[in-house]
């Protein structure tokens, strides 16, 4: 590992100085209070990172400088400085952060706390909180539209939707979907939100202006018991042409046409899937594998898994810094 | 009908706020009876059983079918009875069919239950929440029962795939003398002619002295046997089990109802976000969440769930809707629960556990079933004589 750091080191060092800058992909391991740095040129862990405790959710600030966590077990947000690699700050989160959604203004942080059924929103510059929003029982998923209009919270218990409007941080709507919705993420234009129902084993496409659903996808792998195919993350390509959907212990990952939304094929991946994300280029799609402890590397053009990156133990997000 | 459904003017702030996505109010009242015959006194009194056991889990599912329904305008209330006697919990079911309430959670003996079944007819809804008796799921089934608890069967079919997995097939079973222990060894010798076990001796347990001081003389004696892979316990409220494990003439492992055993619920279950309802449960309770408390939760969020889907809380509507084909369970087993049509049991995985952590999952993979692996827990629609639906 330090030889492989030391060369990631001289990748980095070689790539300040000319155009093969190495990218790289962080993943927070949810049962050894660490992240996982990778550099995604060569697919190899270069670093391992010490957090807090239970870092489930992870996300990028706008300016891609620093990194926040949500450390589900020590009741907080923290902040990584990607620079250096250190914990440089805390928000206040309320109990049991585990996922949330920085709005385009790069200010206010929306965060699901999963054991109070609420939403808490904080200002990152300042750490005001701003609001504190009723939702449903175990509130999770979190999105915030690209255009900063909506946050959409997905409560698993409740089986809902709330579409809490940015301004007033008041819920406007409330839509029931399949059994315990997991993910919410938008289109580039913020015209259309997708969401995934692990136990329903459904995605749903919600038109955002109507706040309606249009569709629903169901999934069906040949060979995996129905009630084992379970969709959780959802990534879509911002040329809007395909939608991958992580679908949990059937160990595959679907890829939509998001155009017609009928399923393209299932790639098999690590046990359990649960997040994922793609890098810079859209060349590669990483998944975060939670049963197997690894992440599988998607190559997009050829839709094949390549490569299973072994990580910390198991491993809840992945994010990967298009700057980097 | 114990939801009034009645409409109401959606309460302004409500209304407004949270923009319900229906104009009607439902107010859901669930009763929940409780009579648990006394026990006995037992050797193993360290750690005693929760005396509300079914009953706060029936609070929490209340708690989060209104974290819900608070969105919908959907608002749950739980009329509980503890009963000290069989007539004291029919005296209760009568008092809430006279005030209309018509969904009704039990965790009563199997006999009681249906006295309890046959009293209500098609004026309600039951869930059985306490019974394992596997009688009435393939002889004795009620159009108007459903169970969450799971059966005898289901618990030792668990520890059977389990047993065969590990290629632990030849078992020494001690059984006790109570109904309920004989029942759930009954079960577990069906389990081990469908799972290809081989139960090398089949001793009851008749010892009368306290093992406390002589536990490490007597079951060595008792487990005296041939060779054999693994002790199973047969002893359900908890009377002398807790002794055999590090006491048995052979170094062996002990399963069943001590030692490793299968549970609807127990505290070391925590994946697929069941951490969640622990953290939930242990806040509302300041205690630790058991196989009743789930049962109970489980019906009151079936009840919930299919409430959301329908905006109705007819129990003839529910009732249809549980066995319809769209009903779902999300209940932190790592798969949607459904009701078996013919016999109205909630399929579910069962957790094995010792008390400090999970050893597996069943329906464990390889054990396949044309429908649902969770059909291979239990008896089967073709092992039942009951076609309710």
């Amino acid at each position: 590992m330090k030889q492989a750091f030391r060369i990631a080191a001289l990748a980095a060092a070689i790539g300040f100085s000319g155009p093969a800058l190495a990218g790289l992909a962080y993943v927070s391991n949810e049962k050894d209070n660490t992240l996982s740095v990778i550099d995604t040129d060569t697919h190899e862990v270069v670093d391992t990172i010490e957090v807090g405790a239970r870092p489930r959710g992870i996300l990028l600030s706008k300016d891609y400088t620093k990194l926040y966590i949500c450390a589900s077990d020590d009741d907080t947000v923290q902040v990584l400085d990607l620079a250096t690699r250190k914990i440089i700050d805390t928000l206040p989160s309320g109990e049991d952060p585990e996922q949330f959604a920085l709005h385009p203004n790069n200010k206010h942080l929306y965060i699901a706390n999963e054991d109070d059924a609420i939403v808490t929103v904080v200002d990152v510059t300042n750490k005001d909180v701003l609001a504190q929003i009723d939702v449903g029982v175990e509130p999770e998923g979190m999105a915030v539209s690209p255009d900063g209009k909506w946050a959409v919270n997905t409560s698993e218990t409740s089986s809902m939707l709330h579409w809490i409007n940015t301004e007033t941080f008041e819920i406007e709507k409330n839509t029931v979907v399949g059994q315990r919705p997991r993910h919410v993420e938008f289109t580039k234009d913020s015209k259309i939100a997708w969401a995934s129902a692990e136990i329903g084993g459904t995605v749903h496409i919600f038109d955002v202006e109507t706040i309606e659903e249009i569709k629903q996808i169901d999934f069906q792998i040949r060979g995996v018991p129905q009630d084992r195919v379970q969709p959780v993350g959802i990534e879509l390509t911002s040329d809007g042409k395909y939608a991958f959907v992580a679908l949990g212990p059937s160990n595959h990952v679907a890829v939509v046409d998001a155009q017609t939304y009928e399923v393209l094929d299932y790639l098999l991946v690590g046990a359990r899937v649960w997040q994922l994300d793609l890098d810079k280029d859209e060349k590669f799609l990483y998944t975060t594998n939670g049963v197997s402890g690894d992440v599988s590397v998607i190559d997009v053009e050829d839709m094949k898994v390549i490569k299973s990156i072994k990580v910390g133990r198991y491993p809840w997000g992945v994010v990967i810094d298009p700057t980097s | 009908m114990n939801l009034k459904g009645r409409l109401l003017i959606a309460s302004a702030l409500w209304g407004w706020l949270l923009a319900p996505t229906s104009a009607m109010a439902l107010d859901v009242t669930i009763g929940y009876i409780h009579w648990v015959p006394d026990q006995g006194p037992v050797l193993s009194n360290v750690t005693p059983e929760p005396e509300d056991a079914g009953l706060r889990g029936a609070e929490l599912g209340i708690a989060d079918n209104n974290a819900t329904g608070r969105f919908l305008d959907q608002n749950y209330t739980l009329e509980s009875v503890i009963a000290n006697d069989a007539d004291g919990a029919m005296a209760a079911l009568d008092g809430m069919l006279e005030s209309g309430v018509d969904l009704l959670v039990t965790r009563v003996p199997a006999d009681t239950l249906q006295a309890m079944a046959k009293q209500a007819g098609d004026r309600a809804l039951l869930f059985n929440a306490g019974a394992r008796d596997d009688g009435l799921r393939i002889r004795e089934c009620q159009p108007n029962v459903l169970h969450t608890i799971p059966s005898y069967a289901m618990l030792t079919d668990a520890l059977g795939q389990w047993l065969s997995m590990r290629r632990w097939k030849e078992v020494f079973l001690i059984t006790g003398p109570t109904d309920q222990d004989k029942a759930w060894a009954d079960a577990f010798r069906r389990s081990s002619k469908r799972f290809g076990l081989d139960i090398i001796a089949d001793k009851p347990w008749t010892f009368d002295s306290d093992l406390r001081r002589t536990a490490s003389k007597e079951l060595p004696v008792f487990t005296q046997a041939g060779d054999y892979d693994a002790v199973v316990v047969a002893d359900v409220r908890g009377d002398f089990g807790e002794y055999v494990p590090f006491n048995t003439w052979l170094p062996r492992p002990v399963v069943g109802t001590q030692g490793m055993g299968p549970e609807a619920w127990h505290r070391v279950v925590e994946a697929w976000g069941a951490a969640q309802l622990q953290n939930r449960f242990r806040e509302l309770a300041g205690r630790e969440m058991n196989s009743e408390d789930y049962a109970a939760w489980a019906a009151i969020r079936s009840i919930g769930t299919s409430v959301t889907t329908l905006s109705d809380a007819g129990h003839s509507e529910i009732h249809d809707h549980l066995f319809s084909g769209d009903f779902q369970l999300a209940a932190f087993k790592g798969r949607k629960l459904t009701y078996r049509p013919w016999n109205g049991q909630l399929r579910q995985p069962i957790p094995l556990v010792h008390p400090q952590g999970l050893v597996a999952t069943p329906p464990l993979e390889g054990f396949l079933h044309p429908e649902t692996e969770l059909d291979t827990l239990g008896y089967d629609k073709p092992e039942s004589d009951c076609q309710i639906h």
